[in-house]
């Protein structure tokens, strides 16, 4: 089955066209650049090329699939909203994955996946051989409290490097499309119903509460 | 051209998720998700409160929309989107859905000025809008006085407010009196219990010399900062505050100006159409107002029903239904949501 893949949880824009047969995933086309305020202007044209490149139309995709974060939030919903509203337009499902899984799940040994989340704090969980162990967090880079992890990696790892206990990788790593289909995969392979995709915000919005009413 | 164009036109440059499906002039579908409720507590509009709930509604009521029209989105020749100006956040998540459904459609995608929305949106009550013609859009995010020449294309402002929008104005005024958000209801129920004489609160931007830079600008603060004055001083004298009164003399004020200046621009620029849009076009004096003016000015007043007057998909889906007659090309699919658009961009098309 032919899957659409978009994620932009991160300064990167991805999209992509993942080809899943049973449990084999191949890489049809993909689009990426890291442009922290330009997802809503290129992930529409991404994937528009990456029909384009494969030789497809939108007939030719069954589903989508799209990392739910945690991200920065606009960015992050601008991939979401396309993400459903692309799926409800070509009567697709889509389904949710979390976006750090994305860079985690291809790890090996205990390592510390994680994404910018500004403010010198960054969007992180702890995976042990590739599989994620509790909920992701968010925290300044500097406050991370002791994990047992031996190795960072991912873009928020590569930003804050000085900053956390562990090594850290230097090439920023951004969410692997390919791993958030494949982990989409028994759902895809099964036919479940489509999702209603939520942001794992992890944040509470930042509300300016209103001016002091004056004294009655 | 095609005749009667169905549009669908999506709207989220503030706090209303909007999705309304016209067929030329006719109102098919006006589906809308706000999350009003949710700001009330902080007396203003929480932006990301507002993009958070966009993103929940997005999907929904596009599909409630389309129920309520008895459609399919195959049936569409046309998918209008708000581009700006408004909340950055929030109309990127409309922006970036009505990208995703143009892509998954095929249907031509108009990336739209959500001030000549406002003024699209009589078509629907009033039919094809005589050109030119007179805007006045007043609401919490807008105070503009605009000349419509060509509604596929050359509309521009004559004048706008140099501080607060009028809406802003309520939503402040109302929050002196104890009132809550948003100001500009319960500011209108108060006032009909109130003495518009009460008081006279100043009229910006209308002395002579202000009246040779800023003809047909607005200025709302001073008027706020005035009736916060007048209230302290009351109570600083122990009197109770007449909260109807107070009210009534606030929004006489702010009606005053609106009317006055927009009718001398129609008179200046010999137009005989003034059409009134925005949320505070649902006020109840600022209509009676206009319309005693108007008709003594020899001008035709035209303002579409209270509930196409606040923000709403219905809207951006009429000005895409009139650029689809037109014959205006559709916008290119990697436009940007763009939170200060210039007023006289109508649509995305004019800049390529
Ligand atoms: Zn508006």
């Amino acid at each position: 089955m032919r899957v659409l893949a978009i994620d932009t949880s991160t300064a990167a824009v991805q999209a992509a066209l993942v080809d899943l047969d049973d449990d084999e995933l191949f890489l049809t086309s993909f689009r990426r650049e890291v442009d922290a305020r330009g997802h809503v202007e290129k992930l529409a044209p991404f994937i528009e090329g990456c029909l384009a490149d494969a030789g497809r139309t939108v007939k030719d995709v069954d589903a989508v699939v799209a990392g739910i974060g945690p991200g920065p939030f606009t960015g992050l919903r601008v991939g979401m909203v396309t993400a459903a509203a692309f799926a409800d337009g070509a009567g697709i499902p889509v389904y949710g994955v979390c976006s750090l899984d994305g860079i985690g799940a291809n790890t090996r040994g205990r390592a510390l996946a994680a994404t910018d989340a500004r403010r010198k704090e960054i969007y992180w969980a702890v995976y042990e051989d590739g599989v994620r162990e509790g909920e992701p967090q968010v925290g300044k880079a500097s406050e991370l409290p002791e994990t047992g992890a031996d190795y960072a990696i991912g873009e928020g790892a590569s930003k804050y490097a000085a900053e956390l206990p562990m090594e850290a990788e230097a090439t920023p790593i951004y969410p692997d499309l390919v791993k958030l289909v494949e982990l989409a995969g028994p759902r895809l392979l099964a036919g479940a119903p489509s999702e209603q995709l939520t942001p794992l915000y992890l944040r509470r919005p930042d509300a300016q509460p209103a001016e002091a009413a004056p004294k009655a | 051209m095609k005749n009667n164009p169905v549009v669908m036109g999506i709207e989220t440059s503030c706090d209303e998720t909007g999705v309304g499906i016209v067929r030329g002039h006719e109102l098919l579908a006006d589906a809308v998700a706000s999350s009003v409720d949710e700001h009330a507590r902080f007396g203003g509009v929480v932006p990301e409160v507002a993009s958070r709930a966009h993103l929940e509604a997005m999907v929904p009521t596009v599909q409630r929309a389309l129920d309520d029209a008895g459609l399919t989105l195959a049936d569409l020749d046309g998918i209008a989107v708000t581009a700006g100006p408004g909340l950055a956040g929030a109309l990127m998540v409309g922006v970036g859905a009505a990208k995703a459904y143009s892509l998954a459609t095929g249907i031509p995608l108009y990336g739209v000025n959500h001030l000549s929305a406002h003024i699209a949106v009589d078509t629907l009550e009033n039919g094809p809008i005589p050109e030119p013609a007179i805007g006045l859009l007043v609401s919490g995010g807008h105070s503009s006085i605009m000349m419509v020449e060509d509604l596929a294309g050359k509309v521009t402002q004559l004048g706008a407010s140099i501080d607060d929008a009028a809406g802003e104005a309520f939503d402040k005024v109302a929050r002196l009196l104890g009132l809550p958000f948003p100001g500009g209801p319960y500011i209108d129920k108060a006032a009909k219990e109130g003495d518009r004489a009460f008081v006279r609160f100043p009229r910006g931007l209308t002395a002579a010399k202000d009246m040779e830079k800023h003809r047909y600008d607005f200025s709302f603060s001073g008027l706020k900062t005035a009736v916060a004055r007048w209230i302290e001083a009351q109570r600083a004298e122990g009197n109770n505050v007449p909260v109807n009164d107070v009210a009534a003399a606030f929004q006489e004020a702010v009606c005053d100006v609106l009317t006055q200046k927009a009718i001398l621009a129609a008179k200046e620029h010999g137009v005989g159409t003034i059409l009134l849009g925005g949320g505070v076009a649902a006020n109840s004096r600022l209509r009676t107002l206009a319309v005693e003016r108007a008709e003594d000015a020899g001008i035709t007043l035209r303002y579409p029903r209270p509930k196409l007057c606040t923000d709403n998909g219905a809207m951006v889906a009429a000005l895409g239904s009139h650029l689809v007659s037109a014959g205006v090309a559709p916008s290119v699919i990697d436009f940007p949501a763009n939170s200060s658009m210039d007023v006289e961009v109508v649509s995305l098309a004019n800049r390529l």
